[in-house]
């Protein structure tokens, strides 16, 4: 996925019933197409954050932000370049593996630091957080042994901290 | 004060200043019906819920206020889905309330539920389902200040039964007057920023070529004043888009009257040869730019829009300025007033425009005896027969292209049309929500055969109601305007339009609806028709002009084709461009 045509946004909403159909409603009849969206509530229970990343070649990001910001529950709005963010995804698969192919599969989850969280007589469940292509790198290595199932949650951002304090994130990729 | 849902919807819609309410009752809205008669408010008993929301499209127009609806759920709420949807398109304040099934049966297809919030979330600028009791004097506050404020739209609460009804405990409130809009996330932006206006004053005073594309957006923002003195301030023409008649004099010298697909040649190709377009309150519309790519294709643009989205969307701008049309107007008056006069030499381009005006004004056949009427014409003299205020309404089509290019309007407001979402029906339920608000003024509601059709029986609401309308049915017996489509671009394969001139009588159904009914056949019966009409004032009036079916509205820009490919009269097709 090319950064150059996916956008994250971020927005701050207020709490209340229908508001994320009203958003989804609103890219639907512009014609807006969402790559990955995610909502949950924040800190402050009056406000939910729903953070999603537009194909900006189905329309121009200054139409998406300006059309959102009409939506009279949505508050903020900030768009994150992923240079100056901080995105995470998670994944939870369920892949085919032949009692005989535990090992490979376990040297990927120890190298991607994954998570095994469930082993059936020949297939695993494993989870993996990260950054959206490093996600994507451990799903396309896992593929040849055959996904049965997989849900990933949609990406979530932070801003960036300033140098001056950011601290080195040991999970970067 | 201890009181019940119902009391306090009434009591919030006084607070605002509320008036008339136009509305149909049914057994959801039924205990909100019940406070109305202690009420102040008048209320308008409309015939279809539709009329409703148009009559309060025309009340708001022309007054300035928002237009207040009230209706039950299910099909009176998607009954009024259009006109909420033509208020959207066209900016129009209002405030629909309608009722909804109790909250505990939301959801189990009760009778005559549907989801109403769902299904106005796309025509509305925002809806509200109100839950609680205690919400209803903020929703009520907060309503009208989203519909009147920024770009201005409709709104629309949808009210449970069970939370108005005062025989259910969970109706009861303590009435409260609300601190103020409670929308964290609502901030219009009706001051420019003074830097914009700067690059706006300095490309203003290079341009050899400007024009002034004044958009509906002037009305709202009771702006017409403001724009009289830029264009006077800064000897700039101005275009008057169809949302816009009105907002500038059609008599002023520098007026150029409407642009677009049936604007005249003048208003259409001084846009498309000009150096700097200056919107305001205008969106671009592509009944107004024709095929985009080839529309004005030298000019640099400054756009000033309250509604930041509409920067930017359709055409880039070299200064965009979000803000207030009123403010933005004054703002640039101040600045030229500064600047003093521009050094750019626009004695080439005025006489090019005074040479376009000398050749090719606008223009239609005479009438031919044993013919139907010249519609033109029957417009013309019920503008000169009328006094100069009246204020005109339209349905869509044919008709509404002639009103808008013959009529001389000379005040803002007086012009009342359905342009965005283009309604057909839309004409009479305006024109009685008009006179309501105007009562002192002629209203006139020019009308096609076709829309008549479709919203006349709010003439038994015009007459049990005494608003003394007047009707100017222009019948050809034809869908006019797709007649013409069909006749230009289809090889005059006429598909499914002749609706016939002699049946309905329209005669007898204007007096069955309890109305005067005139018809008038000949040339020589139209002025007397005309000013029988004028004379009534006790109440409403149609008459009926049998007008010519082969009749086209020119100038015309085609469908796909660019405003450089504007197609005159056939008179005058002969003449040097």
């Amino acid at each position: 996925m090319s950064s150059d045509r996916f956008h994250t946004v971020v927005l701050r909403v207020e709490n209340k019933a229908g508001v994320l159909a009203r958003v989804a409603g609103l890219f639907a009849r512009r014609g807006f197409n969402i790559d990955s969206l995610a909502v949950a509530p924040t800190e402050d229970d009056r406000f939910s954050r729903i953070t999603f990343t537009v194909d900006v070649e189905s329309a121009p990001l200054d139409q998406v932000v300006k059309q959102l910001n009409k939506l009279i529950n949505v508050v903020e709005i900030t768009e994150l370049d992923p240079k100056s963010s901080v995105e995470r995804e998670l994944m939870i698969i369920t892949v085919n593996v032949a009692p005989e192919n535990r090992g490979q599969v376990m040297d990927l989850v120890r190298i991607f630091e994954a998570k095994v969280l469930n082993v059936g007589y020949d297939q695993m469940m494993l989870s993996l957080s990260g950054a959206p292509s490093r996600v994507d790198d451990f799903e396309q290595l896992l593929s040849p042994h055959g996904i049965v199932e997989l849900q990933r949650t949609g990406r979530v951002a932070l801003r960036r901290l300033d140098k001056i304090q950011a601290a080195p994130s040991a999970e970067e990729s | 004060m201890k009181t019940n849902g119902g009391s306090a919807l009434i009591a919030s819609l006084e607070r605002e200043g509320v008036d008339v309410v136009f509305g149909l009752p049914g057994g959801a809205i039924l205990p909100v019906y019940d406070p109305i008669l202690d009420s102040s408010i008048r209320h308008i008993l409309v015939r279809h819920e539709q009329g409703a929301g148009h009559m309060a499209q025309g009340y708001a127009h022309a007054t300035g206020r928002p237009g207040v609806l009230m209706v039950t759920s299910g099909p009176a709420a998607t009954n009024i889905v259009t006109p909420l949807c033509d208020a959207y398109m066209d900016s129009i304040p209002l405030v629909a309330i309608t009722g909804q099934v109790p909250y505990s049966a939301i959801g189990t297809d009760a009778f005559q539920e549907c989801d109403t919030t769902g299904i106005t979330m796309s025509v509305t600028k925002h809806n509200f389902l109100v839950t609680d009791a205690a919400d209803i004097p903020q929703v009520i506050h907060d309503a009208f200040h989203i519909a009147t404020t920024g770009r201005p739209g409709p709104v629309l609460v949808d009210i449970p039964k069970d939370i108005v009804d005062p025989n259910n405990p969970r109706s009861a409130l303590e009435m409260y007057q609300p601190d103020g809009p409670k929308l964290p996330g609502y901030q219009p932006q009706p001051e420019p920023e003074a830097t914009l206006i700067a690059d706006a004053i300095e490309l203003i005073q290079q341009a050899e070529r400007p024009v002034i594309y004044a958009g509906g957006g002037i009305l709202k923002a009771r702006a017409a004043e403001a724009l009289r003195a830029l264009a006077d301030a800064a000897d700039i023409h101005v275009v008057t888009t169809l949302m816009a008649r009105g907002a500038f004099p059609d008599d002023h010298p520098l007026c150029l009257g409407m642009p677009g697909m049936h604007g005249n040649y003048t208003a259409v190709t001084a846009m498309q040869q000009a150096d700097l377009l200056i919107a305001l309150g205008a969106r671009f519309d592509d009944r107004v730019t024709g095929r985009l790519d080839g529309f004005a294709p030298e000019a640099k643009i400054i756009h000033a829009d309250i509604d930041p989205a509409e920067l930017n969307k359709v055409r880039r701008a070299d200064v965009a300025i979000v803000g207030d049309s009123r403010l933005v107007i004054e703002a640039m008056v101040e600045g030229l007033a500064a600047a003093g006069p521009s050094p750019a030499d626009r004695s080439e381009w005025r006489s090019r425009i005074s040479g376009w005006r000398e050749r090719f004004p606008l223009t239609y056949d005479e009438h031919v005896p044993g013919e139907g009427l010249k519609p033109q014409q029957v417009l013309e003299q019920l503008r000169d027969g009328s006094p100069e205020d009246t204020i005109v309404t339209s349905g869509v089509g044919q008709h509404q292209m002639w009103a808008a290019q013959h009529w001389t309007f000379r005040h803002p407001y007086t012009w009342i049309n359905s342009g965005g979402l283009g309604t057909m029906g839309f004409s009479i339920p305006a024109a009685i929500g008009a006179k309501v608000g105007m009562p002192d003024r002629t209203v006139w509601a020019v009308d096609g055969d076709g829309c008549f059709q479709m919203t006349a029986q709010e003439l038994v609401t015009a007459a049990v109601e005494r608003i003394p309308v007047k009707v100017a049915l222009l019948n050809n017996g034809y869908l006019g305007m797709v007649r013409q489509w069909q006749e230009m671009f289809y090889e005059e394969r006429f598909s499914e339009v002749e609706l016939g001139q002699a049946v309905p009588d329209y005669v007898k159904w204007a007096e069955a609806m309890g109305c005067v009914g005139i018809r008038a056949e000949s040339p020589e019966e139209v002025e007397p028709a005309i000013a029988q009409a004028n004379d009534i004032d006790d109440r409403p009036v149609v008459v009926e002009f049998r007008t010519e079916a082969t009749e086209k509205v020119f100038p015309m820009v085609p469908a796909g084709k660019t405003n450089s490919d504007i197609m005159v009269h056939p008179s005058q097709e002969g003449q040097q461009r």
